[in-house]
């Protein structure tokens, strides 16, 4: 088991923060322009889900899953999106996107009096605490080991 | 084992078979007094919940009658607009059933067509090389699974998200789609399948699923 990369994205598609991990393959462009991609394939998605849904969708959308990877979404409230790449064997990265939003995003991004809401992220200090949390999950540890 | 619909796609994205299989009914009928405290809205010609929530009836869902008389575009049955129809508080109480609209056959072609280029930026924005499209699709309410042949044609099964084995349906699906759609002389490639016996087989392996699980395939 073992987790590729993360992207969060704002509510207006801005890419906020790019994380990688073990990520193989680059997608042969910008980050910039991957990250416009990424918010518009799940943009889209977002909808597709709403409309061929058989009944109301409360989280909408939550994974999907292709032969080599899996990709995890979490949209908060706020409209938020926290994606996550794992490979198809990850559990429970659902909750493992919860935390990132309340115990790293919270507390290192918003409670940073140095970050303006809608900008990309620079702080050091959330790039070295998400990289340890991510780290320390069992979810990427398998591969370490 | 709940399976909620068959699409098939052509390899040029066009929709070429939908089935329907067993879509729940969402319906609520409620009795309202002056005020309505439902915003409705008309869009696409149907009447609308623009905002407000109540006893299961969401944004989204579509007026389906007013006092028992189907709504018609935006307006009943004898032709007396909803709209004014709900601001006139001598109507009231008002008996209004709302339910959560069905895709039309439009809807489903654009659905299908939408789906094309969602399985394509999957590979492409794989973060490990080789990767193929979407192979299943998870939200709270259903799963999608989705089967590619070699030629491109798409198999698209919509199930309630707990379902097991739906890649075994999938390729039955194909099996089927070979003898019955493919081997037919009067079928023509990338056209809307009409064939009966495509039709019948399809059904029974349906009822068979939902009857027995995918054990037995």
């Amino acid at each position: 088991m073992t987790i590729y990369n993360m992207y969060i994205f704002d509510r207006y598609g801005t890419l906020l923060y790019y994380g990688e991990w073990n990520r193989t393959k680059q997608a042969g462009m910008s980050r910039e322009e991957e990250g416009k991609l990424m918010y518009g394939m799940l943009f889209s998605i977002k909808s597709f889900v709403a409309k061929i849904s058989p009944l109301d969708p409360k989280d909408g959308f939550l994974h999907y899953k292709t032969s080599k990877y899996t990709l995890h979404c979490l949209e908060t409230a706020s409209g938020l999106k926290f994606v996550m790449n794992t490979d198809n064997q990850a559990q429970g990265v659902r909750d493992l996107l919860k935390k990132i939003y309340g115990e790293i995003f919270v507390k290192y991004a918003i409670r940073n009096p140095l970050w303006n809401v809608g900008q990309p992220i620079n702080s050091e200090l959330f790039k070295n605490k998400l990289d340890a949390f991510v780290k320390q999950t069992p979810i990427h540890a398998v591969r370490a080991s | 084992m709940v399976i909620y619909g068959v699409y098939i796609v052509s390899k040029s994205g066009g929709l070429i078979y939908n089935y329907d299989h067993n879509i729940p009914k969402v319906e609520t009928e409620k009795s309202f007094s002056f005020p309505l405290d439902l915003k409705l809205q008309y869009e696409n010609k149907k009447v609308i919940v623009a905002f407000g929530q109540r006893d299961g009836i969401n944004v989204g869902h579509v007026l389906q009658s007013v006092n028992g008389s189907p709504v018609i575009g935006r307006s009943t049955e004898d032709g007396r607009d909803v709209f004014d129809l709900i601001e006139v508080k001598e109507n009231y109480p008002l008996s209004l059933r709302f339910g959560r609209a069905r895709a039309t056959t439009n809807e489903k072609i654009v659905l299908a067509s939408m789906f094309y280029p969602l399985f394509a930026l999957a590979s492409q924005l794989s973060p490990v090389p080789k990767s193929s499209g979407i192979e299943s699709l998870t939200a709270d309410t259903f799963k999608l699974s989705c089967f590619q042949t070699l030629t491109g044609v798409k198999f698209i099964v919509v199930t309630d998200p707990n379902m097991q084995g739906a890649e075994l349906v999938l390729k039955r699906i194909y099996e089927i789609y070979s003898d019955y759609a493919l081997k037919n002389p009067f079928y023509s490639l990338e056209m809307p399948i009409r064939c009966e016996l495509f039709d019948t087989s399809l059904h029974t392996l349906l009822e068979l699923v939902e009857k027995s699980g995918t054990a037995n395939l």
